[in-house]
């Protein structure tokens, strides 16, 4: 033995270790195949060997060779020998070279299975850790099922190093077997909440990752990461949530309308530019969620803009690039605000960074209005010009074709610019895109019939200059163009004004040098506009110029039909015979024309490119079944017909008509047709949607008035900014007369459109040059709207797709290992035991025993510590009693339930922005209930619809944003109060009133239904209004007025206009251009019975003092018989109250401020308070705008702030029936008079 | 996540590749060359971050990258990752690589890819961040390099 060892030693050192490879490989730079194949032989060799370190030495060198792109996947089995080896060294070349090259075909991995899970539950952290990281690189569906319980303990080991490692893997494991995810999840849940940052960091990681895919499932989990956005420092865990949360907000609107204040605390506090970057997209998609456009969004949004304009400012190529990023996901909501910054983007245009110019040109693609369009492009073409590299100019290409084109050309007012801006684009030098271009033509000469005639006469130029565009060989690209410019002019030979001319132009000898497509396509249109010119003279007896175009013909096909391109060849002959058929007819004098064009009738739509696959199945009809038995061993050719339809080109393929029965399909058409005539519910796309078999209807097409002011053909001249400066004259005429028009109209459309107005121009003013009938693609007619036909039935995720919230269940375990080893023995364990050598197979037997007696005192241990309070749990240990490795997994199973359940509707509470403690009013004034309903019935309808009704204790319980001291009291506190509730139902509000207090995050926005701080505003007869005010902390000098307008009479109420006499300090806020005392119009009418909510926003400048601002509502009662107008007065009064936001604020922090000695105190003392404790702590922070910092006993400290940054401490104390509170504030007056108005509502209960 | 991980020099030889989805080796080598390509005709001043590899990703996926002296550090990430964080993320990467060989170099990669991968894998795992904080990875590494001597001397 010791003499092998020497052996070894000495046999290693004539190795070549992985260094000497690599200089070997760097000397041999000649012939490095050959080494390394040499090598590789050596490399066999010492696999060969028992040597375990020359073993490992060798492997390490594959690893190499595998970077160098040699397959080393027969050398997998030796990997696995070193990664079993006992020392800490050789495992880790094992596990790295495993790493690098085994994947879920690598057979061997099943014999890994025992060894890996040996390795995690070593002794050594190291040897997990290796074994951990290894096996997140080749986890396979069964390695994943095997291990996933190992795995999981691990997620609690003691070290933070291999917790974290379990925790990440875990994501790894559910990818592969989804089944683990939901045992699984809870205690991955509670590693968001482990001391070492890094595990929470991985955790945050994982569930991230979870929640990306399927966000829906993770929504519960938002408080918790509320709680950790707010708390967490670790700005890798911050972007990581908060990209999260922009994940979760597109499900949950509430929940943007939560996370918009502290996310854009943070884009002003922070200074990480990759923090500020993340809270921008996550605000920008909490915006995009949230569709109501209230002001302080506008405001939001504002300062994203702002906040991107600064990066895109920036010297910083990255921050440039991710500014421009983020902004295209804002034009997406909110074109305008981008818009705005159109100078800055036309910028990077020129920015020397190709990532930079093309993010610019996507914010482009997305900016272009019908109004600005025409300009954009100009500059788009100057950049053509002077773009060097192709790439980039095809790029500008592209890209100016899909800002002209998209949704269906809806920013092209002039058809004709188009063309024109087309044919300029034909002018590039070696662009590859030809074919986009020649689309294109081909699209709007078809679809925008009024086109037709321009196009024709620019296409016409086109070839004759063909010259220009065939010249040069490397010019290839764009000659694709003439096979659109031939058969546009071939189509609609009816617009040309000298056909003739046009036909020589195509019979050009040089043609022979085009591609043969090509070619066939100017054959086929030849013959078209042989037939228009014969149609031009028909009637003409002995026409000569006919007979000379058939001559012509007769003259120049015979080159063509020479032609090395079958289709060519077959075209042109065929023609050149129908053409000397023709000639002999006409030196008969035989009437012909009719007969030719007759040959290229009818009319083209354009089809949807998805119409096909829209068809929907009539009913009753089975497309799998046979129609007739099937013939005895046929093959099924299902798939031909399908493809024949997929391949078809849609635009342009004549030979379509021909591929069916033409008949037949002539018959159903016209069936069709008279169906759809005697149908007064179908609508016709346009007249001429339908095919036209009679000569082609010239007098269907509107004829285009043509500027004579542009020059037509002009060849090498652009001519597309003549269309600018002729557009910019047509709006300012139509501009001008629009006013003339408006001022008649302003007196009785007062006030109505102000809004619209407030633009300078806005879209819809802009008619187009000249109306154009855009051809809308066909459509089966009953088509199936639905367009889900691109989710991937491949992604791995979807197997992720599972309920968290459901309690588990008992099928829902991991697998474990049992004791019993029949059960044990699976096949490819059996294989293991073959091949792996005996020592370690030993050890590896010897190791198990010894964990299970471990792990067995262990859940012993354990079971007793948990036997009191979980019942449950107890019994399911009881009923498997053999399965000791199992027990302590089945009790992490079992436990989650009860705080699981509970979630779905704890995220209900925490998102509803309005706290629960009405209801705790409810209690207090039992009497009143009836009133408070209500209220709440004229208070609630509109303000929140999807907030929950019902506040039932457990759907407003929520543990998970507590404090863990306060956690075990409260369980306590609840199971006492479900008991009560069984029979006292008006207690139902004590948990949730007090359970908002302790959370320390209510929010004001909007009540909940069964009380509100909104209070009567004014009333009469008709009209009841109530309102609220609240500030934000965005704006330090507004206030959000809402108004809900209820109306009590049977009649309808239109024409409401609101309006209040502004003071020097609050103003009401105005759109721009209105006067001081203009009212403003509110957005709705109210039918009988039925009340909305508006908003009105006020800007103050001091806000220490209450305020009354005196107002009038006027509107028209609107009867059957009758209208009358109304007016209705009231006081709008802004307390002090009114002027604080709700902010959470930690112990800590509390504790700060007050020591800081900036503030001033006061104090307060009230009598003969006859209520509970929490009671009158929900009732300052709901009608106060407080919450708790934190309650001890009788005493509780609660902060508020102000929209100005006032911190308003209080320290509330109760003993008896006297309620004592302290007061803090740094503005005394302030202070007072929010005291004043705590005494005010506690003196009317 | 962090779909592939790649150095390579200025002239595209590899010193370093770490693919978090398998591709077999041809495939790896074609996706190293399309990445050089991509990544080399850039110049050093424009922005870090580069669409379009057609061969690794799709539209969800970026490269990310730093030019280092000699070396290009390569990261193929999916939107999931912030991408002023990735870039972080590779400065902490290197600057650990410098910590752990003193004064790093193309030829320490070169002669000791193993060591470079036992860094990386104290960094990313299974294509998922494990830790950004330098010292905490360099901590680790020593002790496992310790571990190691411990073990050759034992022998």
């Amino acid at each position: 033995m010791a003499l092998k060892i020497v052996k070894g030693s000495i046999d290693r050192m004539f190795d070549k270790n992985l260094q000497d490879l690599v200089r070997g490989i760097r000397n041999h730079k000649e012939d490095e195949a050959k080494y390394i194949s040499t090598c590789i032989d050596e490399i066999k060799q010492e696999l060969k060997q028992d040597n375990i370190a020359v073993k490992a030495n060798a492997v390490c060198k594959l690893t190499y060779l595998q970077m160098l792109g040699y397959d080393v996947s027969w050398a997998a089995f030796n990997i696995v020998e070193v990664m079993s080896s006992s020392k800490f060294t050789y495992k880790r070349i094992g596990y790295l070279a495993a790493s690098q090259c085994f994947h879920e075909g690598t057979d061997v991995i099943m014999l890994t299975t025992n060894q890996i899970r040996k390795d995690l539950s070593s002794p050594n952290q190291y040897d997990t850790g290796v074994a951990l990281t290894g096996l997140s690189c080749f986890v396979t569906p069964d390695l994943a099922r095997d291990l996933a319980n190992d795995i999981m303990t691990l997620m609690s080991h003691t070290k933070p190093y291999i917790r974290k490692k379990a925790v990440l893997i875990m994501y790894k494991v559910f990818l592969k077997y989804p089944e683990s995810l939901r045992p699984a999840f809870p205690r991955l849940k509670e590693k968001l909440e482990d001391p070492d940052p890094g595990v929470q960091s991985a955790a945050v990681n994982v569930i991230c990752e979870l929640a990306r895919r399927n966000p829906k499932n993770y929504l519960s989990l938002a408080p918790l990461f509320f709680k950790l956005m707010t708390s967490s420092t670790n700005n890798w865990v911050l972007i990581k949530i908060i990209k999260l949360f922009g994940a979760l907000t597109p499900l949950e609107p509430r929940l943007g309308k939560k996370l918009i204040e502290p996310l854009t605390n943070l884009i002003h506090s922070t200074s990480a530019m990759s923090l500020l970057y993340e809270c921008v997209n996550t605000v920008i998609a909490v915006l995009i969620s949230l569709s109501s456009g209230m002001p302080n969004h506008s405001a939001s949004i504002q300062l994203c803009v702002q906040k991107l304009r600064i990066l895109i400012e920036d010297s910083d190529q990255n921050l440039k690039y991710l500014g421009l990023l983020a902004m295209s996901k804002i034009l997406k909501t909110h074109p305008k605000s981008v818009q705005s910054h159109k100078d800055l983007i036309l910028q990077c245009l020129d920015d020397k960074d190709e990532s930079i110019r093309l993010r610019a040109l996507d914010l482009l693609y997305g900016m272009v209005s019908k109004k600005n369009l025409m300009e954009i492009v100009k500059k788009l073409m100057l950049h053509v010009d002077k773009a060097e590299g192709t790439t980039y100019r095809d790029e500008l290409l592209t890209k100016i074709i899909d800002i002209c084109s998209q949704s269906n050309f809806q920013y092209i007012t002039n058809f004709e610019w188009y063309i024109s801006i087309l044919v300029e684009l034909t002018r590039l030098e070696g662009t590859r895109h030809g074919h986009l271009i020649a689309s294109q033509m081909l699209d709007v000469a078809i679809r925008v019939k009024a086109i037709r005639g321009f196009a024709v006469a620019q296409m016409a130029t086109l070839l004759d200059n063909a010259h220009l565009l065939t010249g040069n060989t490397q010019r290839n690209g764009i000659c694709e163009v003439l096979y659109a410019a031939a058969w546009i002019c071939g189509e609609f030979s009816e617009h040309l004004e000298d056909p003739m001319q046009t036909l020589e132009a195509m019979l050009r000898p040089k043609v022979a040098t085009l591609p043969g497509h090509i070619q066939a396509v100017y054959v086929q249109n030849a013959a078209k506009l042989f037939a228009t010119v014969l149609r031009k003279h028909d009637g003409e007896t002995e026409s000569q110029a006919a007979q000379e175009t058939s001559q012509l013909l007769i003259d120049r096909l015979p080159l063509f039909v020479q032609s090395a391109n079958l289709e060519v060849q077959e075209r042109a002959s065929c023609i050149l015979q129908l053409v000397k058929y023709i000639q002999k007819l006409q030196q008969k004098n035989v009437e012909v024309a009719e007969e030719v064009t007759a040959l290229f009738a009818g009319e083209l739509n354009p089809v949807a490119p998805k119409a096909q696959k829209k068809v929907p199945i009539p009913e009753g009809l089975d497309l799998d079944a046979w129609i007739n038995e099937p013939p005895s061993g046929s093959e099924s050719e299902d798939e031909k017909p399908k493809a024949v339809f997929a391949k078809e080109e849609p635009k342009h393929s004549r030979s379509r008509h021909t591929e069916v029965d033409e008949k037949e399909l002539a018959r159903r058409r016209e069936v069709r047709k008279q169906e759809q005539a005697s149908n007064p519910f179908y609508i016709k796309a346009s007249p001429s949607s339908q095919k036209v078999y009679d000569a082609p209807g010239v007098e269907h097409i509107p004829v285009v008035q043509i500027d004579l002011s542009v020059p037509l053909k002009v060849p090498g001249m652009p001519m597309s900014d003549q269309y600018l400066k002729l557009e910019e004259e047509r709006r300012q005429k139509e501009k001008a007369e629009r006013k003339k028009k408006e001022k008649k109209k302003k007196r009785e459309k007062r006030g109505k459109e102000r809004k619209a107005d407030s633009g300078p121009e806005s879209e819809e003013d802009i008619t187009p040059a000249h109306q154009v009938d855009i051809v809308t693609e066909e459509m089966p007619e009953n088509a199936l709207p639905s367009d889900d036909d691109d989710k991937d039935p491949n992604d791995p995720h979807k197997a992720l797709d599972i309920d968290l919230d459901k309690p588990l269940a008992d099928s829902d375990k991991l697998p474990v290992r049992t004791h019993r080893p029949e059960v044990l023995k699976s096949p490819a364990e059996d294989r293991d035991g073959e091949s792996v050598p005996q020592e370690t197979k030993k050890k590896s037997g010897k190791e198990k025993k010894k964990d299970k007696e471990k792990d067995r005192k262990r859940s012993k241990e354990e079971k007793k510590k948990k036997k009191k309070p979980k019942e449950v749990e107890e019994e399911l240990l009881e009923s498997q009693p053999e399965e000791a490795v199992q027990s302590e997994e089945t009790k992490e199973a079992a436990a989650p339930p009860t705080s699981t359940s509970a979630e779905a509707s704890d995220l209900d509470f925490w998102l509803s922005s309005a706290p629960v403690p009405p209801a705790a009013q409810e209690v207090t004034a039992p009497s009143s209930s009836a009133a408070a309903v209500d209220t709440s019935s004229a208070a609630a309808p509109e303000s929140e619809p999807d907030e929950p009704k019902d506040t039932e204790p457990e759907d407003t319980k929520s543990s998970k944003h507590k404090k863990k001291k306060q956690k075990k009291e409260k369980e306590e506190k609840e199971k006492k109060k479900k008991k009560r509730h069984h029979h006292h139902h008006q207690h139902h509000g004590d948990a949730g009133g007090e359970d908002s207090v302790q959370n320390g995050t209510v929010e004001e926005e909007e009540p909940l239904p069964p009380m509100s701080n909104y209070s009567l505003l004014a009333e009469n007869s008709y009209i009841k209004m109530v309102y609220d005010i609240q500030g934000n902390h965005q704006d330090e000098s507004k206030v959000v007025v809402s108004v809900i307008f209820e109306n009590k009479s049977d009649s309808f109420l239109k024409a409401m206009e609101f309006n209040v006499l502004d003071s020097l300090n609050s103003k009401l806020q105005r759109p721009e251009g209105a006067g001081a005392h203009d009212s403003l119009t509110v957005p709705f009418q109210l039918p009988p019975g039925v009340s909305n909510e508006a908003r009105f926003v006020f800007s103050v400048q001091s806000i220490v003092m209450p305020q009354k601002l005196k107002g009038t509502l006027t509107f028209i009662v609107k009867s059957d018989e009758s209208s009358t107008h109304e007016k209705l007065d009231f006081k709008l009064h802004f307390t002090c109250t009114s002027y604080l936001i709700t902010t959470p604020c930690y112990s800590d922090a509390y504790a700060k401020l007050l020591e800081s000695g900036d503030l001033k105190g006061s104090s307060l003392r009230l009598e003969g308070i006859n209520m509970p404790f929490h009671h009158l702590l929900a009732r300052i922070c709901f009608h106060h705008h407080f919450s708790v910092v934190e309650r001890i006993d009788s005493c509780a400290s609660m902060y508020s702030r102000s929209i100005q940054g006032h911190h308003v401490c209080l320290l509330v104390k109760t003993s008896d029936q006297t309620v004592s509170i302290d007061a803090k504030c740094d503005e005394p007056s302030l202070l007072g008079n929010v005291l004043d108005e705590i005494k005010q509502t506690f003196s009317k209960c | 996540m962090i779909k592939a991980i790649l150095i390579f020099n200025n002239h595209g030889k590899p010193r370093l590749i770490r693919f978090y989805q398998y591709f077999a080796e041809d495939m790896q080598q074609q996706i190293i060359r399309e990445t050089f390509h991509l990544v080399s005709k850039r110049d050093d001043n424009v922005c870090n971050f580069l669409e379009g590899g057609s061969l690794i990703g799709g539209s969800d996926y970026k490269l990310i990258y730093r030019h280092y002296a000699t070396l290009y550090f390569v990261f193929c990430v999916d939107s999931s990752e912030s991408e002023l964080g990735i870039l972080d993320l590779i400065q902490v990467f290197v600057e650990t690589l410098d910590k752990c060989f003193e004064n790093v170099c193309e030829l320490d990669l070169i002669f000791h890819m193993d060591k470079v991968h036992y860094i990386l894998q104290e960094v990313v795992m299974g294509g998922m961040v494990l830790e950004t904080n330098m010292n905490e990875i360099v901590a680790q590494v020593e002790l496992q390099n310790r571990m190691e001597k411990s073990e050759a001397s034992d022998q």
